[in-house]
């Protein structure tokens, strides 16, 4: 018997997402955002969810839809405002969702560190700010950091441009941004992918995410382009 | 706090002439991260007798011009997330390594624009206090990078000093600055204060200390 971890429905990729999750979101702006993955996640219905990603959407399509659907409590993100990131600012207005800002590098070594089981590390970004406040401070070779901790997800959502049946991803350029670390950090990673090859058609020395960081694939041929559905008004569901 | 009336502000050199003065002082080799607007006018400035290789913390190094409308992939863009091309050598990396770029202290020079700018070299460009608060990758930029260049006008346009002697906005970070590029003069931070390198030539030194809090020296 073979492994495969390819599905051919949503649902069963998403099968175990459970409500008050955390789900971890690939992507930077829309390039490597798994926008079909966050409409199948709005047709599961989960609720009560902690979103951790760089950004807090735009307009009314992928992570912009969830929360507009209101299946958000929190989001865990570096910068959380976007030209049509209606959604977000309306429930954050209302006082409807929680917001924890962090500096896009901590945001990055944060997920890393809990990929490699690293519970903590010292950094000296945000030392003398306000992100700063109430966390632990150490002084090395006479300079000041502070203890940022490990972030965990239940699941992450990931796009790739390529995988195979055992999950060994490639991407796309600047798509790649937050997903290989968030693979690696999330106890579910769930993967939309462009096209699913043979094993011997990916390179084993050009592969970005060994499979043993993935649990489900599901091919996504033609995924939607943000920038171009906002445009076109899409909004979903 | 320095306040001018706003009739009396003197005009200093337009934003491509302060970009020009940056491009200038980047050297040969160097790998730069431009923040996002004004700094990024640095890169039409760049002489033939230097190669500079430009960063964007999205995880691209390597990073080339706009491209032309027929060309634009959605899958490659900068961090102000625009469209944007590579250039020959060019490399593509996940966040970590992006910003490992920064935090271990790789990038030479990043650039970057500011709301307050103190004597001590602390900066504030990333939080009026008000609003959505959102960070991105300034507090990384201004702690890793070995040289931080603040590209800004010295005076808001209500006429109240950026350079100050305490930061009154949300700090991006304590003690980073090394040098500020301004309409008016281009000045190192120093433990003493600002050390004027440059000087329009339309502003008296007299000027440039009334526009400044700190102490301002040649």
């Amino acid at each position: 018997m073979q492994i495969n971890k390819v599905k051919e429905k949503m649902t069963d990729l998403l099968s175990d997402v459970f409500d008050g999750a955390t789900i971890m979101v690939g992507g930077f702006g829309e390039a490597g955002s798994p926008i079909e993955l966050l409409h199948g996640l709005i047709d599961h219905g989960a609720k009560n969810l902690t979103i951790i990603a760089n950004n807090a959407g735009n307009g009314n399509v992928g992570l912009g839809a969830l929360i507009g659907q209101k299946q958000v409590k929190k989001v865990i993100c570096s910068f959380p405002r976007s030209p049509k990131g209606i959604t977000f600012a309306d429930q954050y207005n209302k006082g409807e969702i929680e917001l924890e800002v962090v500096p896009q590098g901590t945001l990055a070594e944060r997920i890393r560190a809990a990929g490699a089981g690293i519970p903590g590390f010292y950094t000296a970004t945000a030392v003398g700010t306000p992100l700063a406040e109430g966390k632990e401070e150490k002084i090395f070779n006479g300079k000041k950091y502070i203890l940022e901790e490990a972030l965990h997800a239940d699941f992450a959502l990931i796009k790739a441009e390529v995988s195979d049946r055992y999950g060994n991803l490639v991407y796309n350029k600047t798509a790649r941004n937050f997903n290989p670390i968030m693979s690696m950090a999330a106890k579910n990673t769930l993967v939309q992918a462009k096209e699913i090859v043979q094993p011997n058609f990916t390179n084993p020395e050009h592969v970005i995410t060994p499979g043993i960081f993935v649990q489900k694939i599901i091919e996504v041929k033609e995924p939607i382009i943000e920038t171009i559905a906002i445009e076109e008004g899409l909004t979903y569901p | 706090m320095i306040n001018i009336n706003s009739n009396n502000i003197l005009k200093g050199w337009d934003r491509n002439t302060i970009a020009e003065k940056i491009a200038n002082d980047l050297p040969h080799g160097a790998y730069v991260n431009l923040g996002i607007g004004m700094p990024e006018l640095v890169s039409q400035y760049i002489k033939d007798d230097r190669e500079i290789i430009y960063h964007s913390e999205n995880g691209l190094l390597g990073m080339g011009p706009s491209p032309n409308e027929n060309e634009i992939d959605y899958d490659l863009i900068n961090a102000g997330k625009k469209p944007v091309t590579i250039l020959p050598g060019g490399s593509f990396c996940h966040h970590a390594d992006s910003f490992s770029m920064i935090r271990g202290g790789h990038i030479d020079y990043c650039v970057l624009g500011a709301m307050e700018i103190s004597v001590k070299g602390d900066l504030a460009n990333w939080s009026t206090g008000k609003g959505i608060p959102a960070v991105g990758g300034a507090m990384d930029l201004v702690a890793g990078a070995k040289n931080v260049f603040v590209m800004t006008q010295h005076l808001t346009k209500e006429g109240k000093s950026k350079l100050v002697k305490e930061c009154s906005l949300p700090l991006t970070g304590a003690n980073v600055v090394s040098r500020v590029y301004s309409d008016y003069a281009v000045m190192q931070i120093t433990d003493i204060g600002f050390k004027v390198l440059q000087l329009n030539t339309n502003i008296t030194l007299d000027y440039l200390k009334s526009v400044t809090e700190g102490n301002v020296y040649q």
